[in-house]
C-alpha cells in the first residue's frame, strides 16, 4: 500500500477549507468581464466574473463545480489577484502553473496556494488546478480585445 | 490450448493468473473494466505469434504467407460471427464500437434521413450513440428524441408507444449502461420499432463482454461493440448488422480492399463486409480479439454473466450495510451488470478516485462520457467500480476497506 502521506500532502486542510467554504464566490454585479472555463474530459467548470478598472483587477468572483483541487484553487486565486494589476495576476499565473506542472519549487508571493504544490506528483490532476488559472488568462485576453486591461506590448 | 475444462474449478483468482499485467502489480485492484479491460496471455501470445510467424498483406499477395495471413483474418470473423449468432459475412471489423456506430450514422442515416424525420435514443446513451446523430441531423435536418431513464435507473418504457410514432426511423439504444449497469430490454424495443418500421441499432459495447449473445434474437438490424473491454487488443471491433440491409448500404470509407472494379473517375463496390473495410485492416488485432472471444467461451459466458451477477449484488449489499454516506445509483436486480456509480457525500468523484488510488484502487470517475446522464442523475460526477471474470470477491473487500479509510479522512467535510 502506498503511504497515506500524499493524500495528505495533496489534500491539505486549507484546501477542503476553501473546497467546502469558497472565498469569492457568487456573481459581481459590477463584473465587466465575463468568461466561462471547462475541462471537457471530466466536466469541471468555472465562470469567471472580473471587474477591471483598466490597469488592475478591482475585484472578481468565481462560479462552478469541480473537485476540491479544482474549487480550492479557483478560490484562493481569487483571493490572491483581487486588487492586483493585470501584469502582477499573470506573472502569478506563471508562477503558479511552474510550481504545479513543472514541480517548481512555490514562490512566496503564491502566498498560501503553495498548499497545491502536491498537485504535481499526479498528473491526472494538474488540469483541475490550472482551470481558474486558465480562465484567469481567458479573462486577461477578454480585457484586452475590449481595451479594459493594457495591451501585452510592454509586459 | 491450457484452458480451464472443468468450470468446478474455474475461479477468478485462477483467472487472475492468466493476466501478465495483474500478476505483476498483484496489489492492484482494476475495478475500470468497463472502460478497457486487461489482457490475458494467449492474447497477448496471439498477437505476438500472429507478427513472428504470419504478418503478411490480407488479401492482396499471391504468396503462401498471404493466404494464411487472410485465413487467419477470416477465422477470426468466422469465430466472432459464432460468438454472437451471426452470419461471418455480416461482420465488419472496425476500430471500436464509436466507429461502428459512425459508420451506420454516415452510410444509412446520411442516406435515409430527412427533415421532419425522427432519431430516437434513451437519456442513458455513451456520447458514442449520441454525437454521431447530431452530426446526422445538422445535415439531414432530422430530429431527436430521447426514451426518458427513471429514478430507479431503468428506462421509462411506458412512453415508448408514444414517442414511436411514423416519423421514427431509426432507433438507437444502449444494450447495458456503461454507468447504472442496467440492462436494457432490448428484444421489446426492437420489436416496437420494427412495428413502425424504424431501423434498430444496438451499442453493445457493455454487454457483448458480458452476457451470452444472440444478435437475431434480440431482434436488431445493428449491433456494435469493442474489442478491448472484451479481454481483446484496442483498435479491433465489430460492427454486426443484418446482411439484407448492409447490402442496401453505400460504403463509409473509399479505397484498397472495398472495390470490385475502378476506373479514374468512378469505382464499383465490393459486397458486405469487404465494401466497408477500406484498406489494411487491423489483423493483428482480430486474430488477438479471437483469442479473447476463445479465452470467453472456455469460460462461458453464462459463468461470466453469474460472477458478475453475484459481485455487484455482493458489493452493493456491503455499501448499503457499511457505507450509508456512499449513494450508489442504478437499479437493483438481476437487470444489472457488474458496473456500481457512486458518490461518496459530497466530495467529489474525482477526490474520491485520487484517495481510492492510493490504496491501490484503480477506479473511474467523471461523466463516463455519459452527460446527459449525469445531468438527469443531478450530480456532476460520479466515481464508478466495474467488474470483470478476474475480479475477486477479495478485490471487492479490498475497495469497501479502502473507501472506508477514504470516507474516514475526508469525515469533516463530508
Amino acid at each position: 500500500m502506498k503511504s497515506m502521506s500524499l493524500l495528505d500532502e495533496l489534500y491539505k486542510e486549507i484546501i477542503l477549507r476553501h473546497y467546502k467554504l469558497p472565498r469569492n464566490y457568487g456573481s459581481l454585479e459590477t463584473a465587466n468581464v465575463r468568461v466561462m472555463g471547462d475541462n471537457p474530459s471530466c466536466g469541471d467548470q468555472i465562470e469567471l466574473q472580473v471587474q477591471t478598472d483598466g490597469e488592475r483587477i478591482a475585484d472578481l468572483r468565481f462560479r462552478g463545480q469541480g473537485c476540491a483541487i479544482s474549487q480550492a484553487s479557483a478560490s484562493l486565486m481569487t483571493d490572491l489577484v483581487k486588487g492586483k494589476t493585470w501584469e502582477q495576476a499573470l506573472a502569478l499565473e506563471k508562477q503558479f502553473k511552474a510550481m504545479v506542472v513543472d514541480g517548481a519549487a512555490p514562490t512566496p508571493e503564491l502566498g498560501e496556494l503553495a498548499a497545491l504544490s502536491g498537485v504535481h506528483k499526479l498528473a491526472a490532476r494538474v488540469k483541475c488546478a490550472t482551470l481558474a488559472w486558465n480562465a484567469l488568462e481567458q479573462a486577461a485576453q477578454e480585457a484586452r480585445a475590449q481595451g479594459k486591461a493594457p495591451s501585452k506590448a510592454g509586459c | 490450448m491450457s484452458y480451464p475444462v472443468d468450470m468446478a474449478f474455474v475461479t477468478p483468482r485462477a483467472i487472475r493468473q492468466d493476466f501478465p499485467l495483474l500478476k505483476r502489480h498483484p496489489k492492484l485492484v482494476y475495478l475500470n473494466s468497463a472502460a478497457t479491460s486487461q489482457k490475458p496471455e494467449v492474447v497477448i501470445e496471439a498477437v505476438s505469434r500472429y507478427y513472428r510467424e504470419l504478418n503478411a498483406s490480407v488479401h492482396r499477395g499471391a504468396y503462401t504467407l498471404s493466404t494464411q495471413a487472410s485465413e487467419a483474418y477470416e477465422q477470426a470473423r468466422r469465430t466472432l460471427a459464432r460468438f454472437i449468432g451471426a452470419d461471418e459475412q455480416e461482420i465488419i471489423f472496425v476500430r471500436n464500437t464509436t466507429e461502428a456506430l459512425n459508420l451506420v450514422a454516415y452510410t444509412w442515416g446520411l442516406r435515409n434521413l430527412g427533415p421532419g424525420d425522427e432519431i430516437l435514443l434513451t437519456e442513458m446513451e455513451h456520447h458514442a450513440n449520441l454525437v454521431p446523430w447530431h452530426l446526422v441531423c445538422e445535415r439531414t435536418g432530422a430530429r431527436i428524441k430521447a426514451i426518458p431513464l427513471g429514478p430507479d435507473g431503468r428506462l421509462e418504457l411506458e412512453h415508448l408507444n408514444t414517442l414511436l410514432t411514423e416519423r421514427v426511423r431509426l432507433v438507437s439504444v444502449v444494450h447495458v449502461s456503461n454507468v447504472l449497469g442496467t440492462v436494457n430490454p432490448v428484444a421489446q424495443i426492437a420489436q416496437a420499432a420494427k412495428a413502425v418500421g424504424a431501423l434498430m441499432v444496438v451499442d453493445g459495447a457493455q454487454s457483448a463482454p458480458h452476457m451470452p449473445l444472440d444478435v437475431r434474437a434480440l431482434g436488431a438490424d445493428f449491433y456494435a461493440f469493442s474489442g478491448h473491454k472484451m479481454l481483446g487488443p484496442t483498435g479491433i471491433g465489430v460492427l454486426w448488422g443484418r446482411y439484407e440491409v448492409l447490402e442496401t448500404l453505400a460504403p463509409f470509407l473509399g479505397g484498397g480492399g472495398m472495390i470490385r472494379e475502378v476506373f479514374v473517375d468512378r469505382s464499383t463496390y465490393a459486397l458486405p463486409p469487404q465494401r466497408f473495410e477500406a484498406g489494411t485492416p487491423a489483423v493483428a488485432e482480430a486474430v488477438g480479439l479471437a483469442k479473447a472471444v476463445e479465452y470467453l467461451q472456455s469460460l462461458g459466458m453464462d459463468w461470466v454473466w453469474q460472477h458478475e451477477l453475484e459481485l455487484a449484488s455482493y458489493a452493493l449489499k456491503r455499501l448499503d450495510e457499511e457505507l450509508p454516506e456512499v449513494r450508489t445509483f442504478g437499479p437493483r436486480g438481476p437487470d444489472r451488470s457488474g458496473v456500481i456509480p457512486f458518490v461518496l457525500g459530497g466530495i467529489h468523484a474525482h477526490d474520491v478516485a485520487t484517495a481510492l488510488d492510493q490504496y491501490n484502487v484503480a477506479v473511474r470517475a467523471g461523466h463516463h462520457c455519459a452527460q446527459p446522464l449525469h445531468r438527469k442523475l443531478g450530480v456532476p460526477a460520479t466515481v464508478r467500480a466495474s467488474f470483470y471474470v478476474y475480479t475477486t470477491t477479495e478485490d471487492v473487500d479490498r475497495f469497501i476497506e479502502a473507501l472506508k479509510r477514504v470516507r474516514e479522512f475526508f469525515k469533516d467535510w463530508i
